[in-house]
């Protein structure tokens, strides 16, 4: 998801600024946010077309019927030298490019700041920062035609990168640039690194890492172009190169399509043939729950930009989007204003129900409450040293990879999260008799996730509990036996097994001073921790 | 206001301990009462607050000083200061060694060598080498020092000291723990119109005192309360607090919100937390380059692969993903099953919403589901950000369901949960199209705020599941936010802290 920043002066030189402008936006499918000087504009990454000023315009101009339709570009034929050649070296590395030419340029600061910001975003967004598309612009002043795409082994690649003053090998960039180690994993483990290089033979970049120093960089002084895709999905590359160009003629600039030579199957880019999609009327008010007609989707759909007649749409070239006739039924709902839409609950009779699994959770609550037990909600994850506190191994709980706080681990028992809020809360009204009814994980070659509750009751000891299962049983009509049997963290001879149906479910008994110790806990403990499964089971 | 019927309620009223000191009640403090009285102090505080409470005195706290004993202060006055213990033995004796003296008056060194220096001063006493010898005459011996005079009356009022007595306290003050000036509060009253007025009547007191007090079996069974009055309680007065058990504020909104949904014919589903990638996001036409997979917004876990679901299910949605399904040009990209194994905490509920569709038989529909659960995004923890929280998960599987319908249970259910002003705007998910997000107005902030996702699943998630693609009206909804703002929860940490105190003292859940 990217937020896009628009200056409100720039802005305004399109429309002025006021709260019904602010909701047609949010309306338009990008929520904004207003701020001093600057428009704050989410753009979702399904359309990536929006994120310049321009692009953004277009649609949304569309939108509020200021203009009709598809906007066109003049789109003009190669000129002499206009070919890129691809060579074969590429396939392994990064196979493909799509490339134009924009002349009739006029940057200024803000140009060029709208350029780079599109550029940027594009990469993060539709480029999956620059793995799927990477893209330069390089002005055309300052290299020579026609243009050469291959790959070569890095010590064979030298030149001058951007923020460089001296030349550096292929390796050298990706090692010691910053840039190059910001991205040296897109070409980790490859042999050969792909570059563009010019008629001249120099070096223009190292794709998707770095332009040249000399020829990659657009100034005021710019007045032409050279634009480069590349990636491994060719089509997703037209349509990356059809945002940009279309944005730099909109900012002024003349588009020419260049000659691909892909080892001698020839590629035209950039193309703006419009793709064309069938939609049917029906669908769209079934699923809509509307009534249009024909001429309705006649005046919906220019509004979000596209041209259409007798059921058949045409999709701008910058869209990435349409996979599929919903997508455009969306268009339509946007385009009709969800704001129109009335809510209507159907007449469809269905049965409702809790699970089983939810009633007797929720009867065990009620019966714990009526002991004048207290639930705590607690979090499913769990720190390191919580384990170690249990005497606990590592490979006992199961690991997250990757944790932005201390908490990494999943909770094997819920006799972690008791012990924690005991201690939490050892400023409060003694004795505490608290419960908690909810998920544990134990690891394995899959994870097995299970029911549990534990009560916990402070100061207490091993007869109170053992009187608060024995009532919970009963209201529950289940019976039980407990076998004397030592359990870790737990006092041996005061603490049992819990078994239901033969099967051993959890323990009841008094904890382990030792560990009470290092939960720096001074008062006698007493735990129940038993699985819900096979109460679960009684009442299926 | 009659004061006689206030009078005579006042009087009913009076526990036995407020009867008991009322006929003192023409005395100026609390002190006063309990020495005259013979009362424990503590119970006579306790009382005229009592009385204070029913109006018949103003109890006024006027800041005071005391000279009290020190530790001892009271065992001199009781056995004698040590300086007449020394003058006693040396007075027997006339002349005697230093050591003996010390031993037969029973001081230690440092009362030993206080004392032998006040006598001293007083010229009682010489010294020649280690022996001491008496010089006091019969009189001056039996002459009571002034120090201790000043023993037998402590307490002492401070600003009621005599020049001789505030000559004593500054000698006694310097020695080790015999006296010492503490700050109390004078718990000193004035008695009110009421008070006047009863102080007249308390003859009626008298013959009021024999009221039934507490009712006890005895009394009951025995009759003895038959034709007795019963005293009034204060019933104004403060009680201790009690607490009793309870479920989770979380839970209780969350069984409201259960039965919202079943009440609306919705079904539960369930499903685990730790998930397969598949259902979190391959099912859900997640591409697998997609940024949510990425480790910087979920939590996936070490070590672990998934089982995934029958190989029908998966070929399909493998081709949905590269090459589309049911008239979907699909991702166009080489789809893994290795990507898809990866073991994740689920990050929305709707993981349930797919492996629900991928259970349905023809016969099921139209089905609608529902659930309440815990998701999970790899998020720093601070005042609006949080780990785990709780989502609202719906689905309704219905060949005729529409958009319109969607909006129509989202409006509803949040109808049902006190929030009238929504709004639904366009928005963006992979896996569904037409996407929505319900917002809700903050009247404070006058701005519109997120509270979840919705839309209809796309047909590249329904046809692989469901074999053929059928609308099915999907949301996942941001739970904790509404709690919050029932119950004015500033900090998305107070969720799950499990302050007892706060969960002791917090409100029911009632909507």
């Amino acid at each position: 998801m990217a937020k896009i920043r628009f200056s409100k002066k720039e802005f305004e030189k399109y429309h002025k600024i006021d709260s019904k402008l602010l909701e047609r936006i949010s309306m338009f499918g990008t929520p904004v946010d207003e701020f001093e000087d600057e428009l704050e504009i989410e753009i979702f990454p399904n359309r990536p077309d929006l994120i310049s000023l321009n692009g953004f315009m277009r649609g949304f101009n569309a939108f509020l019927e200021k203009e009709k339709g598809m906007r066109k570009y003049k789109l003009n034929s190669p000129e002499k030298n206009f070919k890129v050649q691809i060579d074969k070296s590429v396939e392994k590395v990064r196979p493909f490019t799509a490339c134009a030419i924009v002349k009739g340029l006029k940057f200024d600061d803000s140009k060029i700041k709208e350029l780079m910001d599109l550029q940027e975003k594009l990469h993060v967004t539709l480029g999956r920062n620059r793995k799927k598309v990477a893209i330069g612009v390089y002005p055309l002043e300052k290299m020579a035609l026609p243009i050469k795409y291959e790959a070569r082994s890095p010590d064979k690649i030298r030149f001058v990168p951007l923020e460089s003053e001296t030349e550096m090998d292929g390796m050298q960039i990706i090692q010691q640039h910053p840039k190059g180690k910001e991205y040296a994993h897109l070409l980790k483990g490859k042999s050969v690194f792909p570059i563009f290089v010019d008629g001249n033979k120099k070096i223009l970049s190292m794709p998707p890492i770095i332009n040249s120093n000399e020829t990659g960089k657009v100034d005021e002084k710019t007045k032409e172009v050279f634009v480069e895709c590349s990636g491994n999905d060719f089509e997703t590359l037209k349509k990356a190169l059809n945002i940009v160009v279309t944005t730099l003629s909109d900012l002024g600039g003349k588009i020419f399509q260049m000659e691909l030579d892909y080892s001698g199957k020839e590629e035209i880019t950039p193309n703006f043939e419009p793709e064309k999609i069938k939609i049917s009327l029906e669908n769209v008010n079934k699923l809509l729950g509307l009534e249009l007609k024909e001429k309705d989707l006649e005046k919906l759909l220019p509004k979000m930009g596209y041209d259409y007649a007798k059921g058949i749409v045409s999709i701008p070239p910058w869209r990435t989007d349409i996979l599929h006739e919903v997508d455009i039924t969306e268009d339509i709902a946007i385009a009709y204003g969800y704001d129109d839409l009335i809510p209507e609950i159907p007449s469809v009779s269905t049965i409702g129900e809790e699970s089983k699994e939810s009633v007797v959770k929720s009867k065990i609550s009620e019966i714990l409450s009526g002991l004048g037990l207290i639930e705590i909600s607690s979090l499913h994850l769990i720190k390191h040293e919580e384990l170690r506190n249990m005497k606990q191994k590592e490979s006992e709980a199961v690991q997250l990879m990757d944790s932005k706080t201390d908490y990494k681990v999943l909770r094997n028992s819920l006799m972690i999260p008791a012990l924690r809020t005991l201690f939490e809360n050892k400023n409060n009204e003694y004795p505490q008799k608290i419960f908690e009814i909810g998920n544990i994980f134990v690891p394995g070659r899959s994870i097995m996730e299970e029911s549990r509750l534990l009560i916990a009751c402070i100061p207490s000891n091993f007869t109170e509990l053992k009187q608060m299962l024995d009532y919970l049983m009963k209201m529950l009509d289940i019976e039980y036996e407990i076998k004397d049997s030592p359990v870790i963290s737990m006092i041996d001879g005061r603490t049992a097994q819990v078994i239901v149906n033969k099967k051993e479910i959890g323990f009841i008994g008094e904890v382990n001073p030792e560990i009470l110790d290092n939960w720096n806990l001074k008062q006698p403990l007493a735990v129940i921790e038993i699985s819900l499964d096979e109460i679960f089971e009684k009442f299926k | 206001m009659a004061l006689k019927e206030d009078l005579s309620n006042t009087i009913q009223s009076l526990s036995p301990i407020e009867r008991e000191i009322i006929p003192f009640l023409n005395l100026k403090t609390a002190g006063d009462i309990a020495r005259q009285g013979k009362f424990d102090p503590t119970k006579v505080k306790r009382a005229l607050e009592f009385l204070s409470n029913k109006n018949i005195l103003t109890i006024k706290l006027i800041p005071q000083k005391t000279v009290v004993f020190g530790s001892n202060g009271f065992n001199y006055k009781k056995n004698g200061l040590p300086e007449r213990k020394l003058l006693d033995i040396i007075s027997k004796h006339k002349k005697i060694s230093l050591e003996n003296a010390k031993g037969l008056a029973g001081l230690n060194d440092q009362e030993f060598s206080i004392s032998l220096g006040i006598l001293k001063r007083r010229l009682m006493i010489d010294l020649e080498k280690d022996i001491i010898i008496l010089k006091a005459n019969e009189n001056d011996i039996s002459k009571r020092f002034m120090e201790e005079d000043f023993l037998n009356f402590i307490p002492l009022d401070f600003s009621k000291l005599t020049p001789e007595q505030k000559f004593a306290l500054d000698r006694l003050i310097r020695r080790k723990d015999i006296v010492k000036v503490e700050d109390f509060n004078e718990f000193s009253f004035e008695l009110t119109d009421l008070g006047n007025t009863l102080m007249k009547n308390q003859d009626k007191v008298r013959k009021a005192s024999d009221m039934v007090e507490a009712l006890t079996p005895e009394i009951l069974q025995s009759g003895k309360w038959k034709g007795k009055q019963f005293r009034k309680y204060d019933l104004q007065t403060n009680v201790p607090k009690i607490h009793g058990g309870r479920k989770h504020f979380v839970n209780q909104s969350i069984e409201y919100a259960k039965k919202i949904w079943t009440d609306l014919g919705f079904k539960e589903m369930g499903g685990p937390m730790a998930d397969s990638s598949f259902w979190i996001f391959d099912a859900l036409f997640t591409p697998q380059d997609h940024p949510a997979r990425d480790m910087q917004d979920t939590f996936f876990i070490k070590d672990t692969s998934m089982d995934l679901p029958d190989k029908k299910i998966v070929s399909r949605v493998k081709e949905a993903h590269e090459k589309g399904i049911a008239g979907s040009r699909g991702w166009n990209y080489s789809w893994t099953e290795k990507e898809a194994e990866k073991a994740v905490l689920r990050t929305h509920t709707t993981g349930l919403s797919v492996r629900t569709l991928a259970t349905l038989k023809e016969k099921d529909i139209p089905a609608k589901y529902f659930a309440m659960g815990k998701v999970f995004r790899n998020e720093t923890v601070d005042w609006s950000h949080a780990f785990e929280f709780y989502q609202t998960e719906g689905i309704v599987v219905d060949p005729n369901a529409n958009l319109r319908n969607l909006l129509g249970y989202l409006k509803e259910f949040y109808k049902k949960m006190g929030i009238d002003k929504i709004r639904f705007r366009p928005s963006y998910f992979p896996y569904t199209e037409p996407s929505v997000e319900v917002e809700v107005f903050h009247p404070e902030k006058k701005i519109w705020v997120e509270l979840g996702g919705a839309g209809i699943f796309r047909p590249e998630i329904t046809a692989p599941l469901l074999g053929k693609p059928i609308p099915v009206l999907a949301w996942g909804q941001g739970f904790d936010r509404i709690i919050m703002d029932f119950y004015k929860i500033k900090d998305l940490r107070d969720m799950y802290a499990n302050d007892l105190k706060d969960l002791r003292t917090k409100r029911f859940w009632i909507k």
